[in-house]
């Protein structure tokens, strides 16, 4: 018997101060245990994760906010998160990430300068008040000096930052300080584009990390993280005090993107778990982790959806049978298709007996 | 500057919104205003609402003046005499009603004695806030809204006495209660809608205990002796119409015992009921299947008439017949004529209902439960003075939901019983439990309405006191006898072969979509295909072609529409629906080819 070697190095943990003979004794108790706790040869593990985790999906409770410290920052939990994660969905509807620190930032030193730093800051927020004169067909934008200075920045880099963003026939000046003049050139004269101008300017990214909307500094145990709304892993993980080990995001396919699938499943198993645990649920996790090894089996994480793991059954029968039947038969019609009927599905739809537990085994003896 | 609104529309100001309120209230109470406008003044906003239109709930209630009731005892002995009625009242301005939004200016009294010199309005009675059917629960501001809701629900389902000329009347599914009793334990509505000569429920004894546990989750033991003396017994009613129908052509229905060549004829047995003329009599017994109108109609396509075929063979058998699990006896016949002339005969069958396990009974209070138990008699638990409960309720059933009229009235109708008098039990002004108590003390019970009780079965003394007393139950219209179905083997339908649906046409209960996957999840493939085999079929397919072919059992011959009488023909077990599947395919141009090969 092969024991996996995670439990081989336990074993070999818990019996360092053993005699051989002590060893050997522990080893077999530990197989024979561990073959009857295998699952079992044509038990329908499949179906079984499906209910377990589905029925108690049907008592969770429809409070799908959760808020995490402060009114502006809630996270969507329950049945919706569920689906979310389920389902593959690329954008979430509330990404967020758990930034930890490096020491000794992890004590609390510059904690607010950190999280600052992290936050994005559009150019909307460090303008005080935009005026366009018409006149002149030129957009006056006066800086707030408070912000200016909390942020560590001087007009100029705010002017040069604008001027890269700007297209071809805008001109920004420094009229004076905390007053920036943006004029359309000469061949121009549209009044329409100052306008759509005004709304590109607002949205022109000064510093920080991108996407990260909100910040929020919390205790955790006796270290200080950071809890963000809105989510940028590679970013985030680029920067020198972040603990790049222990931080974490909510979205699946960020974590595909820089760490690759075998993390990404474990944060299908992390976050589905989560979702569970908090609604008071209790699921095993083999059974999350079976949807996970599902979900992530070809090398990128697929969805339990018909664009995802669904696809990917080889029975055009039993894809039908899921959704969009009319368009699954006409596909295989197209290039002549054949269903070998191997799986549940299409024998459930012939009445024949299902390769599942009592109907998986063959007959040894020759029929005459 | 108040803005002045009519019916959500602003028509003008006024500088003094109140007095203005004001004014339109007493010109109303006056008579110079109809009695249907509503005013009112919301001083965070600074408007006044002027309503008039349909669709707003009002109420009456009786005018203050300076503290005082405008309804005076000239007033009351005025109504009492009937020299005054209460519609006198309310264009006197004595009573006036009130919408929701005016209620809001208002300072509403719930008693004469709660009113100040602040006081607008007193409520004529509490009860006045309740529902026909709610304010007939009594002592329901002892419980919480929610169950005095659904008790109310419950009452208008029970079986009672539903009109005095049930004789004479056919009526569509109806039920009679038996000997149906006023409670004891009443409020002023039962008075007020003459409840005593509509009763629609049975005072019974009722013990709070367990027996034996087949009183949990709201079951309850009924004892077997009452219902042999008339405990809840009904009589459930359903009338059979026939019409003799004119068809184009001078064509008649016929009512009579059809002949034997009609097609659809059923069996000389399911006919032997009827008389001559066709129609049973009253009294007879009956059972499903039989006969109970005979009609035969005129063929449906004249076109199928050929000139030598007689008229008796092309008529359609049409009659009347029991459905699916009825049986009883006839009670009445009629016949008659309907509006076009047309003969009519109407025929009124009647079953004795006598209560049954799960059948569902309730209290007023939303303690439904179905009977879960019949003991005998003398199985019974009884008391110390020989009393044996009609009903057995669990105690669990109270904790949860707080039903505490649901006591009271077991106190408050034991009272009642035993002293020989009707309990008054109406919102917010009932006999108060401290009474009851003393009451029942002084006739000799304990005071707290518990008695010592003894197993009916081992006779030994219970250790607790059992709470113990009498309570107003109703049966409900759900009886088993009308909802039980099972179905081992029956009709299927046409196109897929699958079992049809529904008690009526003696269907199956489906094994669903999530049903199915117990059954894999549990590993159980050949029970499954067992249970999935009711449209199990042995379809012939060409080897060479993969396709349904055609097997002539009368001649013995297999042959392949497609490839001739050359392919190899095999029969091939499965689902009749998949064979369907696989026309409706070829019906989208798809050819579904199937593969034969041995599965062994």
């Amino acid at each position: 018997m092969k024991l996996p070697p995670k439990i081989k190095d336990d074993i070999k943990d818990a019996t360092a101060n053993l005699n051989v003979a002590q060893k050997k004794i522990v080893q077999d108790m530990v197989e024979k245990k561990y073959a009857r706790m295998r699952v079992q040869a044509g038990e329908c593990v499949g179906i079984l994760s499906a209910e377990s985790i589905g029925e108690p999906g049907t008592q969770m409770t429809l409070n799908t906010f959760h808020f995490a410290g402060v009114a502006e920052m809630n996270v969507t939990v329950g049945l919706p998160r569920l689906i979310e994660i389920l389902d593959g969905r690329k954008s979430i509807s509330t990404p967020n990430m758990e930034v930890y620190l490096q020491p000794p930032y992890n004590k609390g030193k510059d904690i607010k300068k950190i999280a600052n730093e992290i936050k994005e800051i559009k150019m909307s927020e460090l303008i005080s008040e935009i005026s366009l004169n018409i006149a002149d067909s030129s957009l006056e934008l006066s800086l707030d000096k408070a912000i200016l200075e909390d942020l560590e920045l001087d007009s100029k880099t705010v002017k040069t930052l604008l001027t890269k963003k700007l297209k071809a026939g805008f001109k920004a000046e420094l009229a004076e300080e905390f007053l920036i003049i943006v004029r359309l050139s000469e061949k121009t004269k549209d009044l329409k584009e100052l306008y759509r101008l005004k709304e590109t300017i607002k949205g022109v990214y000064v510093k920080g990390v991108k996407g990260v909307t909100q910040v929020l500094p919390i205790k955790k145990g006796d270290e200080f993280i950071i809890i963000t709304a809105g989510s940028n892993f590679k970013a985030i993980l680029k920067l020198d005090y972040v603990d790049p080990i222990r931080t974490v995001t909510n979205d699946i396919f960020q974590i595909e993107e820089v760490l690759g699938i075998e993390a990404a499943r474990s944060a299908i198993i992390n976050e589905a778990y989560k979702v569970i645990q908090e609604q008071g649920l209790n699921v095993d996790i083999r059974h999350l982790m079976l949807v996970a090894d599902t979900m992530c089996v070809n090398g990128k994480v697929k969805g339990i959806t018909r664009y995802g793991i669904i696809r990917e059954k080889t029975s055009v029968l039993a894809r039908a049978s899921f959704e969009t039947p009319l368009r699954h038969i006409f596909n295989a019609a197209k290039i002549g298709e054949e269903d070998v009927l191997n799986s549940v599905v299409e024998n459930v739809m012939i009445n024949q007996p299902v390769p599942i537990g009592t109907g998986l085994p063959g007959l040894v003896t020759k029929v005459k | 500057m108040a803005d002045v609104q009519l019916n959500g529309r602003f028509v003008g100001t006024v500088a003094d919104a109140k007095k203005f309120v004001e004014s339109i209230v007493t010109e109303r109470r006056a008579g110079g205003v109809s009695k249907n406008v509503s005013v009112h003044y919301s001083p965070e906003i600074d408007e006044v609402h002027i309503e008039n239109l349909g669709g707003r709930l009002r109420r009456p209630l009786a005018v203050v003046n300076d503290g005082k009731i405008l309804l005076s005892d000239k007033e009351i002995v005025g109504l009492e005499k009937g020299s005054l009625s209460f519609t006198d009242l309310v264009s006197q301005g004595i009573i006036e009603y009130i919408d929701s939004a005016e209620e809001e200016n208002s300072l509403v009294g719930f008693f004469d004695t709660e009113i100040t010199p602040d006081s607008t309005h007193v409520t004529m009675h509490p009860i006045d806030m309740f529902g026909l059917t709610t304010a007939l629960v009594p002592y329901s501001n002892f419980s919480t809204t929610q169950k005095v809701n659904t008790g109310s629900k419950n009452q208008k389902q029970a079986l009672g006495f539903y009109a005095a000329n049930f004789l004479i009347r056919i009526d569509m599914d109806v039920n009679l209660l038996h000997t149906p009793q006023r409670p004891i334990v009443k409020s002023i509505m039962h008075d007020l809608l003459d409840y005593d000569s509509h009763p629609s429920g049975q005072n019974l004894v009722v013990a709070v205990m367990s027996y034996k546990g087949y009183n949990m989750e709201d079951a309850i033991v009924i004892n077997g002796g009452s219902i042999e003396r008339g405990m809840g017994r009904s009589s459930y009613y359903r009338p059979s119409v026939a019409e003799e129908l004119r068809y184009s052509g001078g064509l008649l229905d016929e009512i009579s015992i059809p002949d034997k060549e009609v097609r659809g004829y059923k069996s000389e047995e399911d006919y032997r009921m009827l008389e001559e003329d066709g129609i049973i009599y009253p009294e007879a017994v009956v059972r499903e299947g039989e006969v109970v109108i005979g009609k035969t109609s005129p063929p449906r396509f004249l076109s199928n008439l050929g000139d030598y075929q007689l008229a008796t063979t092309t008529r359609r058998e049409s009659s009347e017949y029991l459905k699916h699990g009825e049986k009883g006896k006839i009670d009445l016949v009629v016949l008659t004529e309907n509006e076009e002339g047309n003969r009519l005969v109407e025929v009124k069958m009647r079953d004795e209902r006598v209560p049954e396990v799960g059948d569902k009974f309730t209290s007023r209070h939303g303690q439904k439960g179905v009977i879960g138990l019949i003991v005998p008699h003398e199985d019974m638990p009884f008391t110390a003075n020989g009393v044996v409960p009609d009903l057995i309720f669990s105690p669990m059933g109270i904790p949860s939901r707080m039903t505490v009229s649901h006591l009271i009235e077991l106190l408050a109708a034991k009272t009642g019983a035993m002293g020989g008098r009707y309990v008054d039990g109406t919102v917010f002004d009932a006999e108060p439990q401290a009474d009851l108590r003393k009451e029942l003390e002084s006739l000799g019970f304990r005071e707290n309405g518990t008695e010592t009780m003894y197993d009916g079965i081992t006779g030994r003394q219970f250790q607790v006191k059992i709470y113990i007393g009498d309570m107003y139950y109703l049966k409900l219209k759900h009886m088993v006898a009308n909802k039980i179905h099972a179905r081992a083997r029956g009709p299927i339908q046409l196109l897929t072969r699958q079992p049809t649906e529904g008690r009526a046409k003696g269907g199956g209960l489906r094994l669903g979509e999530m049903e199915k996957d117990t059954f894999i999840a549990h590993g159980a493939s050949l029970l499954l295909k067992e249970r999935f085999n009711s449209d199990s079929a042995m379809v012939p397919i060409c080897e060479e072609c993969g396709l349904v072919a055609i097997h002539d059992s009368y001649k013995n011959r297999k042959f392949c529409p497609v490839c001739g009488e050359d392919g190899k023909i095999e029969f091939v077990e499965m689902a009749y629906a998949f064979k369907l599947l696989l026309d409706e395919l070829k019906s989208l141009c798809i050819y579904p080819k199937l593969v034969l090969g041995d599965r062994y």
